[in-house]
């Protein structure tokens, strides 16, 4: 299903001062992540994982005489058709009223199967912990009607929180907008049309300023398990192919 | 700034330009996961063959491979449940039957699969519930080609580029690997003239073995770079090495010219070689997701 609420980052109008990570380490309790230096401009903390759900991307490039400065707050997608909730045999991963996906922390038993599932490399493995740990779009701050902690923390509106509807109206706007005073290069990112189209959309909306994979984002994800039925046809045949080897052996083998 | 070229299902492909960055998080199972694929797959095989020689009357050959089969589960349950992050927590997976994901529907196969194999043991070793046994012998079997393929859909199902794209052809790949390693433990424990169907089957896994390598591999493409390189290239050229020379002797012996001990090193090679190729394969995993990692610095992926 789509989710009923989600985020819209502009990167537009992101200034790079971390508020959403900071916002968000504190409101969560995520534990540190590494104070490295990463020699990657202002990038501290390198991408999403286990202990960073929201990742700020900073991305100087050079064209001609002048540096063009990008920057980007990544998070959880939220997918309609969620891999690692599908793929996940607990149960721990499920699907809130509010159409997000969470992990259950007291059900999760740390299989791993999330992990090289997710098309966006998003959710990961804790591994002092055990546990898979990943964006909650503040589940328990939705629950109290309060917006999530890193879109109450942006201090210029990049990040925007709200019913998905309203947030695909305002992205478009924007965009149509922005294309208006001439930036061509400006594109929406994880809507069902526009590069979500292999996850049935996400909950998380994104106006990039260059093309996906120069933030690190896939330009073509795809949730694994659209292929399920494949795969199985495949080892149904597989399975047949066994049985009929077993018999043919045991038959022509047998004494006497 | 160079980018590497992350194929996906439609053809499309995923880069990461964003420096020490992969686009996809690597997987992190460790050796047990390659064991358990190799232990588990010996284990549901050998109890298709002990329920087809039940059938057919070659009953010493049937017991031994029920005993192959009781122990392939019984070791391979714990190398799963130390995998775990939370291995305490491993009876969560029986809390729910999720038909998305095919760790849950492995989970429940094993469950079934381990408990029917045991019992079926039972009916041999201390003759308890006979006709239990012999129903539970037949469930195993049922469920043994089961056990052996869904693992092939378990990684099939990633978004790890050298998986996502072997995904037709490993189960294929299991199940011949897995009748190879079966037929050449079960022959090696049953004494010669009752052990013809084995050796037969240790031969034809190794061949559907190395036939299905070789098109999986083909298949691959550009992602397949990280399989045929470094240490998951060391294990796949080892595996087709072990399993086609042991399949040799194996024959050798069928045909009547080899000796009885230069079968059982047949049989050990076939083994060895099955466990290698699954190594292989989960090697490559780690490898793949890594790769999509760009650092103009050339320090590699974080």
């Amino acid at each position: 299903m789509r989710a009923e609420v989600g985020f819209f980052t502009d990167s537009s109008i992101c200034i790079g001062c971390k508020a959403c990570e900071v916002a968000c380490k504190e409101w969560n309790q995520v534990p540190e992540d590494g104070l490295t230096f990463l020699a990657n401009s202002y990038d501290n903390s390198g991408g999403l994982g286990a202990n960073t759900w929201r990742h700020v991307a900073f991305i100087e490039q050079r064209r001609g005489d002048e540096v063009r400065w990008l920057m980007n707050s990544d998070v959880c997608k939220h997918c309609s058709e969620a891999a690692c909730l599908e793929v996940c045999p607990t149960g721990a991963l499920f699907r809130t009223e509010f159409g997000t996906v969470v992990v259950q922390e007291d059900v999760c038993n740390g299989c791993g199967y999330c992990v090289p599932a997710c098309p966006f490399g998003v959710i990961d493995r804790r591994e002092e912990d055990g546990r898979a740990f990943k964006c909650t779009l503040c589940y328990d701050r939705l629950k109290l009607d309060l917006q999530p902690a890193c879109a109450k923390a942006c201090p210029t509106q990049s990040i925007t929180f709200g019913p998905l509807p309203e947030l695909e109206q305002r992205a478009r706007a924007r965009l149509k907008q922005l294309r208006a005073q001439g930036v061509e290069e400006a594109r929406l990112y994880g809507l069902p049309d526009a590069g979500g189209e292999g996850v049935g959309g996400t909950a998380a909306i994104f106006l990039l300023l260059d093309r996906p994979e120069v933030y690190g984002l896939p330009s073509a994800p795809v949730t694994p398990t659209r292929r399920l039925k494949r795969g199985w046809a495949s080892a149904a045949a597989a399975a047949v192919a066994l049985a009929l080897g077993v018999a043919a052996a045991v038959l022509g083998g047998r004494q006497g | 700034m160079r980018a590497t070229r992350q194929p996906t299902t439609d053809g499309a492909v995923n880069v990461s330009e964003y420096p020490g960055r992969p686009i996809v998080k690597r997987p992190l199972w460790t050796w047990e996961v390659p064991a358990y694929f190799f232990v588990g797959g010996l284990a549901g095989a050998a109890a298709t063959l002990a329920a087809v020689a039940e059938v057919a009357g070659e009953h010493q050959l049937a017991r031994r491979a029920r005993l192959a089969a009781a122990a392939g589960a019984l070791v391979g349950a714990p190398l799963l449940i130390s995998d775990l992050g939370r291995p305490e927590r491993f009876l969560n997976m029986l809390r729910v039957f999720r038909p998305t994901s095919p760790m849950s529907i492995g989970t429940w196969t094993l469950a079934t699969f381990g408990s029917s194999a045991a019992l079926s043991v039972a009916g041999d070793l201390i003759g308890v519930a006979r006709p239990l046994g012999r129903l539970a012998g037949v469930v195993a079997g049922i469920l043994g080609p089961v056990l052996t393929t869904y693992t092939g859909v378990l990684v099939g199902q990633t978004s790890v580029p050298v998986w996502e794209r072997a995904r037709a052809w490993l189960p294929f790949l299991f199940a011949g690997s897995s009748a190879a390693s079966a037929g050449a433990l079960v022959a090696a424990t049953v004494d010669p003239p009752a052990a013809r169907p084995a050796q037969l089957m240790a031969v034809g896994g190794a061949v559907a073995e190395a036939l299905s390598e070789l098109a999986m591999e083909r298949s691959l493409g550009e992602a397949g770079v990280v399989y045929r390189t470094g240490r998951p290239g060391r294990f796949r050229r080892l595996a087709l090495e072990l399993s086609l020379a042991g399949a040799g002797l194996v024959a050798a012996g069928l045909a009547g010219s080899g000796r009885r001990r230069l079968t059982l090193l047949g049989c050990g090679a076939v083994l060895a070689g099955s466990l290698s190729q699954r190594i292989a394969i989960w090697a490559a995993g780690p490898a793949s997701a890594a790769r999509t990692g760009v650092d103009p610095d050339g320090r590699g992926p974080r």
